[in-house]
C-alpha cells in the first residue's frame, strides 16, 4: 500500500518534470526562433538586421532619389504641393536646358581628358615609386616614407599659393600641364595614397620570384616590367578607379590650375566645375537664347547635378564588383 | 656561434646588397624631385609669403616684409577666421565619433550572414563616387541632406533650449547634415569591412566554447583586433573633413587669396595656422586612440621587466661567485706555495 503510493507519487513527479521540461523547451524554441542560438541566427534578429540595413540604405540613397525625382519635374509640378515624389509627366526639358547651359558634350570630353590623362600617368609613375620603396632598402628610406605620409596629411591649401605662383612663373597655369607635371613627379592628386597601395602590394610579391628572374639574367628594370608589374593587376585597377574618381570630382584645384579662376572661353571646363558655376552660365546662356529657355529653378539645377555625376555613376555600376573587391586584394588596409 | 643564432638582431647587408639597394634611388628619384619641388619648397615659400604683405600689380608681385603681423592680424582683427575655425573644430570633433561608430556598425552588419551583401555594399560605397564638392553644395542647398523623417529644425530648437549655444549649434548641424555625414563614411566602411573579414574565425569559436556571448566577443575580440583600423579611420576622417570643399575655412582661404585686402601673404598665414591646427588635431586623435595601452600588453611588459631584473640579479650573483672562486683558489695556491 505504502509502496504503491510512493510509486504513484514518483510517477507523478516524473510526469510533472516532463511537463515542465516540455514547456521550457517550447519556450526555448520560441526564444531560439527569435533571437537565435549560438550557432544559428534567429528570425527575429535577422529581421532587425535587415530592417536596419534597408532603412540605412534608404537614407543613403535618399539624396540621389530626391535628385532624380526633382530633376524630372516641370515648373507646375514644383509649385503643386500635392506632388511630392512622382512627377506627373517625365519632363525632359530640364535636362535639355541644363545640357545646353553646360555645353554638355564638349565639357564631357574635357572632363574625360582632365581626369584620364593624369590618371594614366599616376597608374604608371606611382607603380615605379611604390616598387622602389617596397623592393629596395636604401638609406634614408624611413625619412622619405615619413615625408610621404606627412604630405598626405598636409592640407593642400598651405602649398597652394606658392605652387600657383610657380606654375604661373614657368607658364603651365591654365593648361592641362598643371596636372600632368606633378603627376609625373609622383605628386598628383592623392598620389601618396596610390604609392602606398602599390607599396603594400609589392611587399607581398615574394622576393624569390624576383631573385629567380635575376638569376635568369633579368636586370632591375626587366624584373620590374616583366615580373612585378604584370602581377600587380588588382593594385593597378584600384589606382585607376580611385584616381579617375578623385580627379573627376576635384573642382577646387581644377578650377584654380587648369580651368583658371577667371575662365576663358577656349580653356578646359570639366563637368564638376561647370556645375560649380552653373547658375551664372545658365543665366548667360538663357539671355542669349532669349525666351526659349525658362528661368532657372531647382529642377534644372538637379538635372545639371545629375548630368555631372552620370558618367561616374555608369562606370561604377559596370565596374562595382572590381571596385569593392580589389580593395580587399591589394591590402590597402595594411597588415 | 652566437651571432649565427640571432640573425635578425643586427642585420647588416653586405656590400653587394648595398650596391643593389642603391638602385632604389633610381626608382624613387621622380618622387624625390617632386617632393622637393611640390612639397618642401612650397612649404618654405609659403612661410616666406606669410611673413610678407604681397600686392599683385600688372608689373608683378610686390612684397613688403611685415614680420609676424599677418599671424597676429588673423587672431586679433579677423572675425571671420576665428569663428569659422571654431565651428570647424566643433563639427569635426563631433563628426569623428559619429562617422567611425556608424561605419563600424554598418561594417558589422554587412559582415554577418546576410543575403545580397553585394547590393548593400554597392549602396554604401556609392557616395564615394559621387560626393564631390559642387554636388554636395547643390544637395545641401536643396535641403536633401537631412533625414526625411526627422524634423531637423525642431531638433535644433530643442537643443537650443537645453544646451548652451556653442554646444547646440554644432550638434544641431550634425543632425541637419546627417545624411552628408553618412555619405562621408563610405571609405571607412570598406576599411572596417576588410579588417573584420581578416579576423580569424577560430577566435570566435574558441570564445563561444568558453561561453562568451556575442556582446563579450565584440568587446574582447573584435574591438582590440581592429583597433589600428579605428585609428586609421579617425585620421582619415579628420583629413577628409579638413580638406573638403564643403569646409568654410578652405573657401575662405581661396577667396582671401584673390581678394584685394587679403592677398597671398595673408592667405598663406591663414593656411599655416589652419595646417598647424589640423596636425595638432590628428596628434590628439592619435594619442586618444593609440595612447592607451592594452591591459594585456601592460602585463606582458611588466612581466618582461621583471624577467630582465631577475636575469640581471642572476648575472650579478654569478659574477660574485666567480670572483669568490678565483679569490679562494688564489689563496689556496698561495697557501700551497708558502708551504
Amino acid at each position: 500500500m505504502k509502496q504503491r503510493g510512493e510509486g504513484n507519487k514518483g510517477r507523478q513527479l516524473q510526469q510533472n518534470k516532463a511537463v515542465t521540461l516540455y514547456k521550457r523547451s517550447k519556450k526555448d524554441a520560441i526564444k531560439r526562433f527569435l533571437f537565435g542560438s549560438k550557432d544559428k541566427e534567429g528570425i527575429g534578429k535577422q529581421t532587425v538586421v535587415y530592417v536596419l540595413l534597408f532603412s540605412i540604405g534608404f537614407v543613403y540613397l535618399y539624396p540621389l532619389l530626391y535628385m532624380i525625382s526633382k530633376s524630372f519635374m516641370s515648373v507646375d509640378d514644383l509649385l503643386d504641393t500635392s506632388i511630392n515624389w512622382l512627377p506627373s509627366t517625365l519632363y525632359v526639358a530640364n535636362y535639355e536646358n541644363a545640357a545646353k547651359a553646360m555645353d554638355f558634350w564638349n565639357t564631357l570630353k574635357d572632363s574625360i581628358i582632365v581626369a584620364g590623362v593624369p590618371t594614366l600617368i599616376n597608374m604608371f609613375v606611382c607603380a615605379v615609386i611604390g616598387y622602389g620603396f617596397a623592393r629596395y632598402d636604401f638609406r634614408g628610406k624611413k625619412l622619405m616614407m615619413g615625408i610621404l605620409l606627412f604630405s598626405f596629411v598636409l592640407p593642400p591649401q598651405i602649398t597652394m599659393m606658392p605652387t600657383y605662383v610657380l606654375y604661373s612663373d614657368i607658364g603651365i597655369l591654365n593648361s592641362l600641364k598643371a596636372f600632368i607635371i606633378p603627376a609625373i613627379l609622383g605628386q598628383g592628386l592623392k598620389s601618396q595614397l596610390y604609392i602606398l597601395v602599390y607599396y603594400q602590394f609589392f611587399k607581398q610579391v615574394p622576393k624569390a620570384l624576383i631573385e629567380a628572374a635575376k638569376i635568369d639574367g633579368a636586370g632591375h628594370l626587366k624584373a620590374f616590367f616583366k615580373i612585378a608589374l604584370p602581377s600587380a593587376a588588382p593594385a593597378i585597377l584600384v589606382v585607376f578607379l580611385f584616381s579617375i574618381v578623385w580627379y573627376w570630382n576635384e573642382a577646387y584645384l581644377t578650377q584654380l590650375y587648369v580651368v583658371g579662376a577667371f575662365a576663358g572661353t577656349d580653356s578646359f571646363n570639366t563637368l564638376v566645375v561647370a556645375l560649380k558655376t552653373f547658375e551664372d552660365s545658365y543665366n548667360s546662356a538663357a539671355s542669349v537664347a532669349n525666351s526659349q529657355m525658362i528661368n532657372i529653378n531647382e529642377s534644372i539645377k538637379m538635372a545639371a547635378t545629375m548630368l555631372s555625376i552620370l558618367p561616374l555613376l555608369l562606370m561604377y555600376l559596370v565596374l562595382q564588383r572590381n571596385f569593392v573587391e580589389s580593395i580587399d586584394r591589394t591590402g590597402i588596409t595594411g597588415e | 656561434m652566437r651571432q649565427k643564432s640571432e640573425p635578425n638582431k643586427k642585420y647588416r647587408p653586405g656590400r653587394l646588397q648595398a650596391r643593389e639597394d642603391r638602385v632604389g634611388y633610381l626608382f624613387v628619384a621622380p618622387w624625390m624631385l617632386g617632393a622637393i619641388i611640390f612639397v618642401i619648397y612650397p612649404l618654405f615659400q609659403s612661410f616666406v609669403f606669410a611673413l610678407n604683405k604681397i600686392k599683385m600689380t600688372p608689373k608683378g608681385r610686390i612684397s613688403t616684409f611685415v614680420g609676424m603681423k599677418n599671424f597676429t592680424n588673423i587672431w586679433a582683427e579677423d572675425p571671420d577666421f576665428v569663428t569659422k575655425l571654431m565651428t570647424y573644430l566643433a563639427e569635426t570633433i563631433l563628426a569623428i565619433p559619429v562617422i567611425v561608430v556608424f561605419a563600424l556598425m554598418i561594417a558589422m552588419l554587412l559582415n554577418g550572414k546576410i543575403k545580397c551583401r553585394g547590393f548593400f555594399r554597392l549602396i554604401f560605397f556609392l557616395p564615394v563616387i559621387i560626393a564631390s564638392g559642387p554636388v554636395m553644395n547643390q544637395l545641401t542647398d536643396q535641403g536633401a541632406a537631412t533625414i526625411p523623417v526627422m524634423d531637423a529644425t525642431m531638433i535644433e530648437q530643442l537643443l537650443d533650449q537645453y544646451l548652451p549655444h556653442f554646444l547646440a549649434e554644432p550638434i544641431g548641424s550634425v543632425f541637419s547634415n546627417f545624411v552628408m555625414l553618412l555619405w562621408y563614411s563610405g571609405v571607412q566602411i570598406l576599411l572596417f569591412l576588410a579588417a573584420l573579414q581578416k579576423i580569424d574565425a577560430s577566435l570566435y569559436e574558441a570564445a563561444k566554447i568558453d561561453g562568451g556571448s556575442g556582446w563579450e566577443c565584440f568587446w574582447k575580440i573584435t574591438l582590440p583586433t581592429i583597433k589600428p583600423m579605428i585609428l586609421l579611420n579617425a585620421i582619415y576622417t579628420v583629413v577628409f573633413m579638413s580638406n573638403n570643399e564643403q569646409n568654410d575655412i578652405i573657401n575662405l582661404i581661396y577667396t582671401t587669396m584673390f581678394s584685394v585686402d587679403g592677398g597671398y601673404g595673408y592667405a598663406s598665414a591663414m593656411a599655416w595656422m589652419y595646417s598647424i591646427i589640423e596636425l595638432f588635431m590628428i596628434g590628439v586623435v592619435t594619442l586618444i586612440i593609440a595612447g592607451r595601452k592594452d591591459e594585456y600588453e601592460k602585463n606582458i611588459k611588466r612581466h618582461k621587466k621583471q624577467m630582465r631584473k631577475q636575469a640581471r640579479l642572476q648575472r650579478k650573483l654569478e659574477r660574485r661567485r666567480v670572483r669568490h672562486e678565483t679569490k679562494r683558489r688564489r689563496e689556496q695556491r698561495k697557501a700551497i706555495t708558502t708551504k
